[in-house]
């Protein structure tokens, strides 16, 4: 590798991420100070740093029950979503059939369907099957767009592994299951990988479904976190100090797929 | 075009290698002349892809070296030593059309455009790819492709060598011939060094002029094949060349003869002289047992258990003392199952292998 | 090339189960909603398109509707090459890769309130980071709550900072898909790095890139949250995108037509842009010469 290419791989990624980090340590400095402070001073080092913000919220029961409400129904889409997509992508990738290319088009149309038009239709039906209010309503609900994008990305990385594969495969033997998962998977474990974490990541974050869809037993911390509004205004402390904890389960969530992304493949022996 | 020259070359996987399990690769010396056909065969995990990664620059050897008409090439990468690899499954660009494939390494040379095409053309008509020239490459069958990416290591003249490795895992089963006699052709024409890897004998045998076997990571045995068929210098190299491979019958050597099943075999008095000890194994190919004439005495006495007629020849399958044998006969001579045959096994095809190894 | 087999319908059907749930009857009751002027909870009376053409024929629509072309065109055109281009020199082994990965999923995962609340604070020249450097330090007179220039450039710099680490994981785990061996075949074939992305990477990237790009774009166009907590559309209406027009309309009105008019040609405009990127992205990729 050339010399300068060697200094861009350095370089350009250290600017990249201090500048990436610059908000991220914005949030994590407003946690660290109270409302009126932050409104009144530019404090570039919080001078007199307080936990307050996050005491407040792991002492009040609302607040971190919420996370593992949020927690339980992304899991539960993640794994819906990816097992729903995978054998769909399957399909998509290796064959034709009646109605491929409209049905490949017609999901991603569900990708890009606002959810405020789904909103209500949605609260009606949850309530007549009474889930709502359950981790299941959400987790169905974000199916709208999450399974769309998992077969999407999945299709794509499936439709770059060599079709010969399967064949030399099924001539070695190997059932369609037993390919599936031992040899195939692995090949396009990036995709998965990637998959999982867009899937986590978009449903996390979503608030309107997951506010209204829910009402106490498993009410989300996205939706906990609009209750900052007081008589006096948005509490940006408590805020900031929610958002930072809302970070730390997808942070953890990435470095246990990390390997998933990082690693690719050579074209082993079958 | 180069001589390839292996000097006590190992590679271990693993950072503090002593015992010879430890190796991937245990220790070797090879040559291989200029413009030379090779095959490296032998099952999976027996060292030749580490060999071969070796020789094209991806993998650097733990220790030896490697030496190009001379010159050594060891920490060299694989651009500098001009060596060109097809792949198990094909590697081609695809927004290129074949003609733009075939150009590639060329034209990334700068060759001028009127040469360029001229080669280009001459390999295209070599692997039948002439029609196909304007089309997109990404369009074609697994195996025009494997060709194209054939083409593109005989468009270089100053290419090394050409290895390929078991190239024709992803060819329909009824086109593998086809290529295996295109390969044949190729050497034959242009005189390129060519180094096959793979696990499939009847392609290193009918390809190669020179076989080199391996197991386990160590070289059994490297000749013509006829050398490998006639004298296997390793039970594992018997047993794994021919079809079926060559018997290997338990033996005990008693009053210079050997005990086999309790029927005795006479040895040639060449094979006596090296004093063979240890656990000796008798090896005769199915094609050298000959039956005995009706009426003449027999060596030994074979029962069947089995007959496998295969067009050309029949396969009588039977038992010597406890051991299993297998005879090739005319499929004229009819034989019929338990019936006790009287067989020859002639000392001139008689092999002794004692631990493994051809006693000599 | 691929070949024909109708049974494959099988492996699409646990999806199309899912998805009936979500796709098929909402988007029935929002096209009943829109043809129908709801005069009272037992009065309904179909009026065919009289919404669709007011609405259509609305100024203030126009303004946001080219307002939000332009964003939505900026954020594909800063995006996605940047994307790409940082993919490229990201670390691809060890623990820099991992701690590469790890802090570009950081801007994903803020909910997006905090994320428009963040900049809210940020860019203030008073109690801001950002707002202090620009105006202090550099000199600039920026103001984004009352230059709409200023507003702009923030709300795209928000969206590049928050989203472009999608597009640069899209592309990270594409780039790791290509197997060695094709890396190999070009260092034999004497190409330069140059030729290398032209003629290996950016051909395999072709999917991960298209869908990047329909991702980025609906994204684009639906946003919401951040311009409504950073700027709340202002300062006037020179942030006011089509969902928030969206939503001044649907909240302002008792009637429930016309918003549910807009929604469906929202709907429709997107629909057509993406179908036209998907059509011109898969066809390029359409490789089947002829038979």
């Amino acid at each position: 590798m050339k010399q300068e290419g060697r200094i861009l791989r350095r370089v350009v990624p250290l600017i990249y991420f201090t500048l990436l980090m610059l908000p991220i340590y914005w949030l994590l400095n407003m946690s660290l100070r109270l409302t009126p402070d932050i409104l009144t001073r530019l404090e570039i080092v919080p001078l007199h740093p307080t936990f307050e913000n996050y005491l407040h919220i792991m002492r009040d029961p609302t607040w971190y029950i919420t996370y593992w409400h949020s927690f339980e129904y992304v899991a539960l889409n993640v794994v819906i979503s990816v097992s729903v997509a995978l054998p769909a992508a399957y399909a998509f990738s290796r064959y034709r059939f009646l109605g491929d290319k409209q049905v490949f088009f017609w999901l991603l149309t569900n990708r890009m369907s606002p959810p405020a038009v789904f909103l209500l239709p949605f609260y009606e039906f949850y309530q007549s099957v009474g889930l709502f209010d359950t981790p299941f309503a959400v987790a169905l609900a974000h199916c709208l767009f999450n399974v769309p994008l998992a077969v999407w990305i999945l299709e794509g990385f499936m439709s770059g592994i060599p079709r010969e594969l399967d064949e030399t495969a099924a001539l070695d033997g190997y059932s369609f299951p037993r390919f599936f998962i031992f040899v195939f998977l692995p090949l396009i474990r990036a995709g998965v990988g990637v998959t999982a974490f867009f899937c986590f990541m978009f449903s996390w974050v979503e608030l309107l479904m997951a506010s209204n869809l829910t009402a106490t037993a498993a009410k989300p911390i996205v939706s906990v976190m609009t209750r900052t509004e007081s008589a006096t205004g948005l509490d940006f402390g408590l805020l900031a100090a929610a958002g930072m904890l809302t970070i730390l389960p997808g942070a953890v969530v990435i470095w246990f797929i990390r390997n998933y992304i990082a690693k690719g493949f050579a074209l082993g022996r079958v | 075009m180069a001589r390839i020259q292996l000097r006590d070359i190992a590679h271990s996987y693993r950072p503090d290698p002593n015992r010879p399990e430890d190796y991937a690769l245990r220790p070797l010396d090879l040559v291989w002349e200029d413009g030379g056909a090779y095959a490296l065969l032998g099952p999976s995990g027996s060292g030749k892809s580490t060999l071969l990664n070796i020789l094209s620059g991806l993998v650097r050897p733990s220790s030896g070296q490697l030496l190009f008409d001379g010159v050594e090439v060891t920490d060299r990468n694989t651009r500098e030593r001009n060596i060109a690899q097809v792949f198990q499954f094909p590697v081609i660009y695809d927004t290129m059309t074949v003609f733009g494939n075939l150009a590639f390494p060329l034209r990334n040379r700068g060759v001028p455009r009127g040469v360029i095409r001229e080669r280009v053309e001459k390999v295209a008509a070599i692997l039948d790819l002439s029609n196909e020239l304007g089309r997109r490459a990404s369009g074609l069958t697994a195996d025009a492709k494997q060709r194209i990416s054939m083409g593109r290591g005989l468009v270089r003249t100053d290419v090394a060598a050409i290895l390929f490795d078991e190239p024709l895992t992803v060819i329909d089963p009824a086109l593998k011939w086809q290529l295996r006699r295109k390969l044949k052709q190729i050497h034959n024409e242009l005189k390129v060094t060519l180094i096959y890897v793979t696990h499939d004998q009847t392609e290193a045998l009918t390809f190669a002029d020179h076989v080199v076997v391996m197991e386990n990571g160590e070289v059994l045995q490297q000749g013509s094949p006829q050398e490998l068929f006639e004298h296997p210098a390793h039970v594992f190299v018997g047993d794994f060349i021919g079809s079926p491979g060559m018997n290997l019958l338990p033996c005990i050597l008693q009053d210079h003869v050997a005990l086999v099943g309790g029927q005795p075999v006479t040895l040639s008095a060449h094979a006596l002289d090296a004093h063979p000890n240890g656990a000796l194994i008798l090896g005769i190919r199915p094609e050298f047992i000959e039956l005995a004439d009706p009426g003449e005495a027999a060596q030994v006495t074979v029962t069947v258990t089995d007959i496998e007629p295969l067009g050309g020849h029949q396969l009588i399958r039977g038992r010597l003392g406890e051991h299993e044998i297998a005879i090739k006969a005319l499929p004229e001579i009819l034989v019929q199952i338990g019936e006790t045959l009287p067989v020859w096994l002639p000392h001139a095809w008689i092999r002794l292998y004692s631990d493994g190894r051809l006693v000599n | 090339m691929k070949p024909i087999k109708q049974s494959a319908w099988l492996l699409v059907l646990p999806v199309m189960v899912v998805l009936s749930f979500s796709a098929i009857i909402p988007l029935m009751t929002v096209v009943n909603y829109s043809v129908q002027d709801i005069l009272g909870p037992s009065r309904h009376v179909f009026v065919g398109s009289e919404w669709f053409s007011d609405t259509l024929q609305d100024p203030e629509l126009q303004k946001a509707l080219l307002r939000q072309l332009v964003f939505s065109s900026c954020v594909l055109l800063i995006e996605i090459p940047l994307g790409l281009s940082l993919a490229l020199v990201m670390p691809t082994r060890g623990a820099a890769s991992s701690a590469a990965l790890v802090l570009l999923g950081l801007p994903l995962l803020i909910p997006w309130n905090v994320v428009g609340t963040i900049w809210q604070i940020f860019g203030r020249a008073d109690v801001g980071l950002g707002g202090y450097f620009m105006n202090s330090i550099l000199h600039i007179n920026y103001n984004y709550a009352l230059n709409p220039r200023d507003a702009w450039c923030t709300l795209l710099l928000l969206d590049v900072w928050h989203w472009t680490p999608l597009v640069v994981l899209l592309c990270y785990a594409g780039l790791r898909s290509i197997p060695d061996a094709f890396y190999q075949a070009a260092a034999v074939d004497g190409a330069s790095s140059w030729a290398v992305f032209r003629h290996v990477q950016l051909p395999k990237l072709r999917g991960v890139l298209t869908i990047a790009i329909l991702l980025r774009f609906m994204d684009s166009f639906v946003i919401y949250t951040e311009p409504f907590v950073l700027t709340g559309g202002g300062p006037g209406d020179s942030t006011t995108f089509l969902s928030e027009f969206l939503t001044k309309l649907a909240i302002g009105q008792f009637d429930v037509g016309p918003a549910a008019a807009f929604s469906l040609i929202y709907f429709l405009i997107i629909l057509l842009f993406s179908w036209l990127f998907y059509t011109v992205l898969s066809a390029q990729g359409r490789a089947e010469g002829p038979v």
